[in-house]
């Protein structure tokens, strides 16, 4: 009887330690260690100058060239230009999501980084289908309205 | 028998953390990833907004263009705020990480000011604009810049009324696991909307002027 006690003693004393210990590592993911319970209410991110420092001035950086490039007319052409910019704008947005956001493939178990895929297919698919269908309907559209234009008394 | 003993001590230990992060941790994941979900809805909002500028940003209308109208020291200005702004609620997130409630305060404090600052040339520029007849009816181009950038600033409108009131409840309350799940939803919405402005100053602002 009293052996039974102690087995069922037993089963609950490691039930209880591998769930604190599992919690307890689950907690803390990706965490430099050595901040106790301090940082308990932010979902497992730690926050370190370090990180927004670097992140804001790669920010400083990717900011400050595009608008040189146009307010100094660096390129000679718009398209060259547009591109450039457009490059430093999709790179700058990387890095807020990584030091500002805090995004990263572990954040969430991974789901944060699917549906910010998923909303970005999305974005995609609006902007490009937008500007393909109205350029098209430009396109088509403009020869007949010239003709109209030129017909007009 | 010996090892048992030692494990059922060993849980007895861990009872009060146990107790702690079974109650906090999960749910607090939750509002963290629903609150993501959020934003990433809003981003078609602005996406869509952006499709539409993308269309119509070149049909003047006969009316002032981009090159024209866009003055850009000014955004400059303003982005910089904005990029200010996103350090210091940095800050304020790495106070509430050490527990310090006075420095978080400050620094949401500098946060809201740079926000206001943003909102308020923002609202000049508009303001101007409109008193040299360009507002929003004049062309399709100003009809689809006034929607995309004044949604922008009425965003950034309702981040900084969210954070005086979590200055308020932080400063009622102290920073309670609530408040700092407040707050790191608030930090997403601020550096979310940061990162919208990219979007802007880049293809309205500086595309907009090119010839």
């Amino acid at each position: 009887m009293s052996a039974e006690t102690a087995v069922v003693d037993h089963g609950h004393g490691v039930l209880g330690d591998g769930h604190g210990a599992g919690h307890g590592g689950h907690g803390h993911d990706g965490h430099g260690g050595g901040h106790g319970g301090g940082d308990h209410g932010t979902g497992g991110t730690h926050f370190t100058l370090r990180g927004y420092v670097t992140g804001f001035l790669g920010a400083v950086f990717l900011t400050a060239l595009p608008f040189w490039f146009v307010m100094g007319k660096t390129f000679g052409s718009s398209g060259t230009t547009a591109a450039v910019i457009l490059a430093f704008a999709a790179v700058q947005i990387v890095v807020h999501m990584i030091y500002f956001l805090h995004m990263s493939p572990k954040s969430e178990g991974g789901w944060n980084l699917l549906a910010l895929l998923f909303t970005v297919m999305l974005v995609v698919i609006a902007l490009s289908g937008s500007l393909w269908v109205m350029y098209h309907l430009n396109h088509n559209m403009m020869p007949d309205s010239m003709m109209n234009m030129h017909n007009m008394p | 028998m010996a090892v048992g003993s030692g494990s059922a001590v060993a849980g007895a230990a861990n009872d009060s953390r146990r107790f702690y992060l079974t109650t906090e941790h999960h749910p607090e994941n939750g509002t963290l990833f629903g609150f993501w979900l959020y934003l990433m809805s809003d981003c078609l909002v602005f996406a869509c907004l952006f499709a539409g500028y993308a269309v119509l940003g070149r049909s003047y209308a006969g009316g002032p263009t981009g090159a024209e109208l866009f003055d850009l020291p000014l955004v400059a200005v303003n982005t910089s705020l904005l990029l200010l702004s996103s350090i210091t609620y940095g800050f304020a997130m790495i106070e509430m990480q050490r527990g310090r409630l006075p420095g978080t305060l400050v620094w949401l404090g500098v946060t809201g000011l740079l926000g206001a600052g943003f909102v308020g040339i923002e609202l000049t520029e508009f303001a101007h604009l409109i008193h040299e007849g360009a507002g929003p009816g004049r062309s399709a181009f100003l009809s689809s810049f006034f929607t995309l950038v004044g949604t922008h600033g009425l965003h950034v409108t309702c981040g900084i009324i969210w954070l005086i009131t979590l200055m308020v409840q932080s400063g009622k309350h102290g920073l309670i696991p609530e408040n700092r799940r407040r707050l790191m939803c608030l930090s997403m919405f601020w550096h979310f909307l940061d990162v919208v402005w990219i979007g802007v100053f880049t293809f309205v602002y500086l595309m907009g002027v090119l010839p």
